[in-house]
């Protein structure tokens, strides 16, 4: 493997990712004294309003995928509306390709908990949640314990660190449900349903949890806010581009030589983090990768000097989603990929709305059939009709995030459809699969 | 809401015997009427005795949080970790989403079912290993993986080291897995699941960091490279003063009291004071979304669930019924109690008790 240049390791900034070299970080005291709960006695001596305001100022954006301006979201909580007002964070990692959340819980639990108190100070909530997804059980224990250690050193219950501000923490394990991703499906299941979108508006921070002006916020951005509170605005903007600050934790798998958690500025591109992770595996030339997970739209080699912020990509028609970047070469198949991530979809699918809960269950079926060497040519077309009548139409972002595959491989690989179709590809599916398929 | 006062059926009586206790911690996490949101903790908590979400588990959830049977089901069957027969001892779980799948997890996958001789969701015939194939378990850059009970067990598995481990299982050894606690039991595991502390001595210090989740930040490391000026003390804006220096100011201009008590005083009064400030709705000048009690966002949220903004109310069997206009109609209420989304309570405890 090729040690990557000087210039290109100079974009590593290692922020978020820099105590998990420390083993005992997750420990209250170690973390102490790694500047630990520095920021939140920093952030008590200041109005909320103010602390709005930084976030505003460091131009911070959703870790979640979507790259909504955190300060904004925070302020468009009514505040003396005589409502309680709760923050919730989402860790409900589950995007396929996804990786970043779970370390940082795991290793560096206090940055995420340190996090949320700031956060409620500044939206004046005193409850706050982190539902963390069931599968989640290592990062689970580490954050139940952090809390617990919080909770006795004065940073967490009533009138914490003498300022009169009281907050309460409940870790919530969710129970496998990709969809509790999606923020109000979120709210739902922790009020007890099933985890099911919710019409907007009214939007959360109106009406959330328990009907009350609520803040969700992902694990990445509340943790990123005590490094915002201890450095500054300015200090956090020297990092990535002009409308996407900060740094961010780009998660690298697939046929790389070093597969791992890369924080780099964002606005650094494929290029540059295959570089970072010692190149593409021997044998294996990149054709097609995923920039933040399976329902971001998959961009293909001619997209490798793209620049990985929220602009860039959506203007290769895709989006930064949560810099998952699943990377793929000319030895796997897009049709394969395809189907298996429908299959994820199609399993993941709440039901609540026809397009998705329909739409995918044949779409599916049309994959195996294609895989099975029994695809016909009107596939394709009923493929993109159906993947047509999910995206937009769906009631949340799933369904989108299903449409997005088959439309951009259709889009960019419709020849690796034909081989099989046309008998150029040995069937990858056997026959017994396709029940139900005609 | 719940106390110790509930009376369970013949059906949930059994399981409440053990229970009843950490079901009211659980239901005591949440704010006050939010019981439901403890359900699935709860759920969680029945699997600790059960081994899957049992009829019994159902009753108990419904009875504890006094929502009906219905409620309780349509909630455990929506999520995959409930199980809905009983378990093994392990619960081994192969990742084949696309990436995993293509990195070899379908091949490891196929292998262990062969191997073990049962299918998806199964347990084997000595009751140790449940096998499930799992969609993404968070760790792409250790594919294909492979858990044992929720926990990293095997990264960048083979069918052969994954064969392995199973077997380890099935004597009654504990390997140590790859990057989780040391292996208890899936019983066990749910008991934490429902948001109970992990007791065992060391577990939590379990699972050192992977070398792929360190990689990028060992080379920042190796390379001496960090963000420059990050300097601690940077300056915050200050618009106005913060609620506990405001506190603090006429502690400062008070005579002879201790500061310290004064200032104690002053900060509890200050914020009752802007908090009541905040009450009526004083906030000249900040721009703010409140004030409209009936704003068109609100009064969709209360269209869609009419008694969510009210405590213990969200889904309660107890919500408010019509009054019945003549005897055969309130006979048939007083049958089939209305639950909180207007569906009857066709499970109702009575009529289980007949049974």
């Amino acid at each position: 493997m090729t040690q990557p240049r000087r210039e290109v390791l100079e974009k590593l900034t290692p922020v978020l990712t820099k105590r998990w070299l420390s083993p005992d970080a997750w420990k209250i005291d170690v973390y102490e004294r790694l500047d630990g709960y520095a920021a939140l006695k920093k952030a008590l001596d200041v109005h909320p309003d103010d602390l709005i305001q930084l976030v505003k100022d460091s131009g911070l954006r959703g870790r979640g995928g979507a790259g909504f301006p955190t300060g904004l979201k925070w302020g468009f909580i009514p505040q003396g509306d005589g409502k309680p007002h709760y923050l919730v964070v989402n860790a409900d990692e589950g995007e396929p390709g996804t990786c970043k959340d779970l370390p940082l819980m795991t290793y560096d639990p206090h940055s995420l908990v340190e996090g949320i108190i700031i956060a409620s100070y500044a939206i004046r909530a005193n409850q706050a949640f982190i539902y963390i997804r069931g599968e989640a059980v290592h990062a689970a224990r580490r954050l139940r314990s952090a809390v617990k250690q919080a909770y006795a050193k004065g940073y967490l219950g009533t009138n914490i660190l003498g300022s009169g501000f009281d907050l309460d923490l409940v870790v919530h394990s969710g129970a496998g449900a990709y969809i509790c991703g999606e923020e109000t499906a979120l709210l739902d299941s922790l009020e007890g349903f099933r985890g099911q979108p919710r019409l907007r508006p009214p939007f959360p921070a109106i009406a959330g949890l328990y009907a009350s002006p609520t803040v969700v916020n992902n694990v990445g951005t509340i943790a990123s806010v005590p490094y915002i509170v201890l450095g500054g605005a300015d200090w956090w903007k020297s990092m990535g581009t002009e409308k996407s600050t900060g740094p961010m934790i780009y998660s690298l798998s697939g046929r790389i030589q070093n597969p791992g958690q890369y924080e780099c500025g964002l606005g650094i591109t494929l290029r540059e983090l295959i570089e970072l992770a010692g190149g593409m595996k021997p044998g294996h030339n990149l054709k097609f990768w995923t920039p933040g997970g399976s329902s971001t739209p998959l961009l293909t080699a001619e997209h490798i000097d793209t620049p990985m912020d929220f602009e860039g990509v959506a203007a290769q028609g895709s989006l930064l989603g949560t810099t998952a970047m699943q990377i793929f070469s000319d030895q796997d198949c897009p049709v394969y990929a395809t189907w298996r991530w429908l299959e994820f979809y199609h399993h993941e699918s709440c039901g609540k709305c026809t397009p998705c809960r329909e739409g995918n269950y044949w779409m599916v079926r049309t994959y195996r059939r294609i895989l099975s060497g029994e695809g016909t040519h009107a596939d394709l077309d009923t493929l993109l009709d159906t993947a047509n009548n999910i995206f937009g139409r769906s009631f949340c972002g799933l369904g989108d995030g299903a449409a997005t595959p088959v439309m951009a491989t259709l889009n960019h690989f419709k020849q690796d459809y034909l081989d099989y179709i046309e008998g150029r590809t040995a069937p990858r599916l056997s026959a017994k699969s396709l029940v139900g398929a005609h | 809401m719940s106390d110790t006062a509930i009376e369970f059926s013949p059906a949930a009586a059994p399981l409440a015997a053990t229970l009843l206790g950490p079901a009211l911690e659980i239901i005591a996490r949440y704010p006050e009427g939010r019981s439901r949101s403890a359900l699935l903790p709860l759920l969680h908590l029945v699997q600790t005795e059960e081994g899957y979400v049992s009829p019994n588990g159902v009753a108990f959830c419904a009875e504890v949080l006094g929502i009906n049977k219905a409620q309780v089901g349509a909630v455990a069957t929506f999520y995959t970790m409930y199980k809905r027969k009983p378990t093994g001892e392990y619960l081994v779980s192969v990742c084949t989403n696309t990436l995993c799948n293509m990195m070899g997890g379908q091949e490891v996958y196929d292998r262990l079912i062969e191997h073990l001789g049962v299918g998806n969701g199964h347990t084997t015939p000595d009751g140790q290993i449940t096998v499930e194939h799992a969609e993404c378990l968070a760790a792409c850059d250790y594919a294909p993986v492979v858990t044992v009970n929720y926990d990293f067990a095997v990264d960048e598995a083979t069918p052969e080291a994954t064969i392995d481990m199973v077997e380890q299982l099935r004597k009654g050894e504990r390997p140590v897995p790859s990057r989780g606690a040391r292996v208890c039991s899936l019983k066990e595991m749910q008991h934490q699941l429902a948001g109970f502390a992990d007791e065992r001595d060391g577990a939590v210090a379990d699972g050192p960091a992977g070398v792929p989740t360190l990689r990028g930040v060992n080379l920042a490391d190796q390379h001496g490279i960090a963000v420059p000026n990050f300097n601690l003390d940077a300056p915050i804006t200050k618009t106005k003063p913060a609620p506990r220096e405001e506190a603090a100011q006429p502690g400062a201009k008070g005579k002879v009291a201790t500061i310290a008590e004064k200032a104690t005083d002053a900060v509890k009064s200050a914020a009752g004071a802007v908090k009541s400030a905040a009450q009526r709705g004083d906030n000249a000048g900040k721009p703010t979304h409140a004030g409209d009690a009936k704003d068109p966002e609100v009064r969709t949220a209360e269209q869609r669930n009419p008694t969510m903004g009210e405590p213990d109310k969200t889904g309660d069997a107890t919500a408010t019924a019509p009054t019945p206009t003549n005897p055969a109609e309130a006979s048939g209420v007083a049958q089939n109690q209305p639950a909180g989304d207007g569906k009857p309570v066709a499970d109702s405890r009575g009529n289980e008790v007949e049974k």
